[in-house]
């Protein structure tokens, strides 16, 4: 069966994300993509659904989904949870790290994301068109559809095709959280612009995240990083990655997030690894961070240790029969349907 | 004498290859070299199977990887060897001739630019014809070219407060560079005209980004009759290969 979700309220920051538009930044298109991938997979992981599958990305609050056609089963990551009002006039609460099957005529209010990012995943995936290999949204590239655009009421996403075979839904005791601890950067690549002082400097204060941030990027707000001189504040621009932390000539670093453009003007003091950029997605405004540097080696064993870590927590999954379900497999395991047809003539 | 090529980390997921930091066509000839060496060693080289992304700057090549699946140190070494082997790209890319339209409402701050520079704004719109602009790369948003060669007479600093909204398909100037904007977006460049061409189509999956870091683009006028007529065409689907007019400049 191939569910339908649309759009009652669109919310706000409320996005379709898949791992991203790879292989097109030299268009000058963005990777784009979830900002906390293992969190979003996770959400995926829950329903049985390979891990790239398209999921919502949640980082405001609002959002409200009616299920057109279903059923469809759900599940949220993150700290968030959500109601669901059943077409009866009933009304349950969806708690985040439990999968729950919704049928045709369900609302699901979706709370706010309170750790600034959280992912509803849905079986068979969300399956809007992809545009240039990828269900990521960017908004301004003119993406038809509902990737270019913030949703709106009555969008329509269609639900990719799953079976029904089990009742039995899917939770986790321990919820995955990304790491805690400095944020881990490599120095550069235009750290030469800088004196090892400022580079201490970096490295030593705590950093504030501010409320200027959307998906492009997010600025901190800490004691200015000084250039070695005022020329030092601008380069010829060159590439840029998620992860790198801009310094313009304010000193007010500007670390790029997944939707940042693919190259920039101001030197990068240094950039963000590859295993610390989910944690990125959860720096609400006033939320301190701090940086450590570390090589590529480190990095590397960093990111494959992250890895190891979502596998341990993939295995902590375990099915659960929600309240007033009928447990068929009791039933049949007790053979007491089979005996009911059995004595049927 | 020649710069010998730098290998920069971009965090754990991209190196960059600086041949300078300068926009200057010898500089970005070597990019393009080394952009062109990459795409033929990506063909043959297993090592080089975790590169995802190549992105042409004015003085760079940024390669983006996998930083699972890559080597990340073994990578970059090689394509250090890769830059300061490659020979400097001898041949410009595609040459384009793009129509603009300078109707008033399309070209705001020519009469202002025209005056600042002690010239009629006749006089600026021939400069303008005359010079043949160099993509060095593209940036800032999907299909936006930052193209070299404004004449000196006509460059000036960006406006003093950037635009709320420049409308799409604007042609703009500022300092050396010249560009499309793609999109309504804001921006601080100085508007000289329009052009109908779509610069980012999602209608060629392949290649939505119409120009390619290494082409070159002359301008011609057009009226707005012809403006309108080409932009009417053009969502119709006429080809972008209308406008190109050699496939090496």
């Amino acid at each position: 069966m191939s569910g339908l979700l649309d759009i009652v309220q669109p919310g706000i920051a409320t996005t379709v994300q898949d791992s991203g538009r790879v292989g097109h930044r030299h268009h000058g298109m963005p990777l784009s993509g979830w900002l906390d991938g293992p969190l979003a997979q996770a959400a995926n992981a829950l329903l049985g659904n390979p891990l790239d599958h398209a999921v919502l990305e949640l980082r405001g609050m609002g959002t409200v989904l009616r299920v057109k056609a279903g059923p469809v089963r759900v599940a949220l990551t993150g700290r968030i949870s959500a109601t669901c009002l059943r077409t009866d006039g009933g009304r349950s609460t969806l708690p985040a790290w439990h999968s729950a099957t919704l049928q045709e005529g369900d609302r699901l209010h979706l709370g706010s994301a309170d750790s600034g990012s959280a992912y509803l995943a849905v079986a068979g995936g969300l399956l809007v068109p992809p545009q240039l290999g990828s269900r990521s949204s960017y908004w301004r590239a003119g993406l038809p559809g509902v990737l270019g655009r913030a949703l709106r009421p009555g969008d329509e996403l269609p639900c990719g095709a799953w079976t029904l075979t089990d009742p039995r839904e899917w939770r986790c005791r321990t919820p995955w959280t990304a790491g805690d601890g400095p944020v881990r950067v490599l120095l550069g690549p235009q750290h030469d612009h800088f004196s090892v002082e400022t580079i201490a400097q970096l490295l030593s204060q705590d950093w504030e995240a501010t409320a200027a941030q959307d998906r492009m990027g997010l600025r901190l707000l800490g004691e200015p990083l000084r250039h070695i001189h005022a020329a030092a504040a601008d380069i010829v621009s060159d590439g840029v990655a998620p992860g790198a932390i801009q310094v313009p000539a304010s000193g007010q670093p500007m670390v790029l997030l997944a939707d940042g453009q693919t190259v920039g003007g101001y030197p990068k003091i240094a950039t963000v690894i590859s295993a610390d950029l989910p944690r990125l997605a959860h720096l609400r405004p006033g939320t301190r961070v701090r940086f450590e540097s570390v090589n590529l080696e480190t990095a590397h064993r960093a990111l494959l240790s992250e890895r190891d870590r979502w596998q341990r927590w993939l295995t902590t999954l375990e099915t659960y029969l929600p309240p007033g379900t009928v447990d068929e497999t009791a039933l049949y395991g007790a053979n007491l349907i089979s005996g009911v047809l059995h004595a049927t003539p | 004498m020649k710069t010998a090529p730098r290998l920069l980390a971009l965090g754990d997921s991209a190196w960059t290859l600086e041949f300078g930091n300068a926009i200057d066509p010898a500089i970005n000839a070597r990019v393009m070299g080394l952009a062109d060496q990459l795409a033929l060693a990506r063909g043959t080289e297993a090592l080089l199977s975790s590169v995802t992304d190549v992105v042409p700057t004015f003085r760079s090549l940024t390669v983006h990887y996998n930083p699972v699946e890559a080597n990340a140190a073994v990578l970059g070494e090689r394509l250090l060897v890769l830059a300061r082997q490659a020979c400097p790209a001898t041949q410009p890319g595609r040459l384009w001739h793009l129509p603009v339209c300078f109707d008033a409402d399309f070209a705001p701050d020519l009469p202002g630019l025209a005056e600042a520079k002690g010239l009629s704004p006749g006089d600026a719109i021939e400069r303008l014809l005359d010079a043949r602009f160099r993509v060095y790369m593209l940036g800032f948003q999907p299909g936006f070219p930052y193209m070299g060669g404004v004449p000196s007479e006509l460059q000036m600093p960006r406006l003093p407060v950037p635009r709320q909204k420049v409308p799409a398909q604007s042609v703009a100037v500022a300092g050396a560079m010249c560009s499309v904007y793609p999109w309504e977006s804001p921006g601080g460049w100085h508007l000289v005209g329009r052009t109908p061409v779509v610069l980012f189509d999602l209608r060629y999956a392949d290649h939505p980004a119409m120009l390619g870091a290494g082409d070159e683009v002359r301008w011609y006028a057009v009226d707005r009759q012809t403006h309108d007529a080409l932009a009417a065409e053009i969502a119709q689907g006429l080809p972008r290969e209308t406008f190109l007019k050699a496939l090496h400049g």
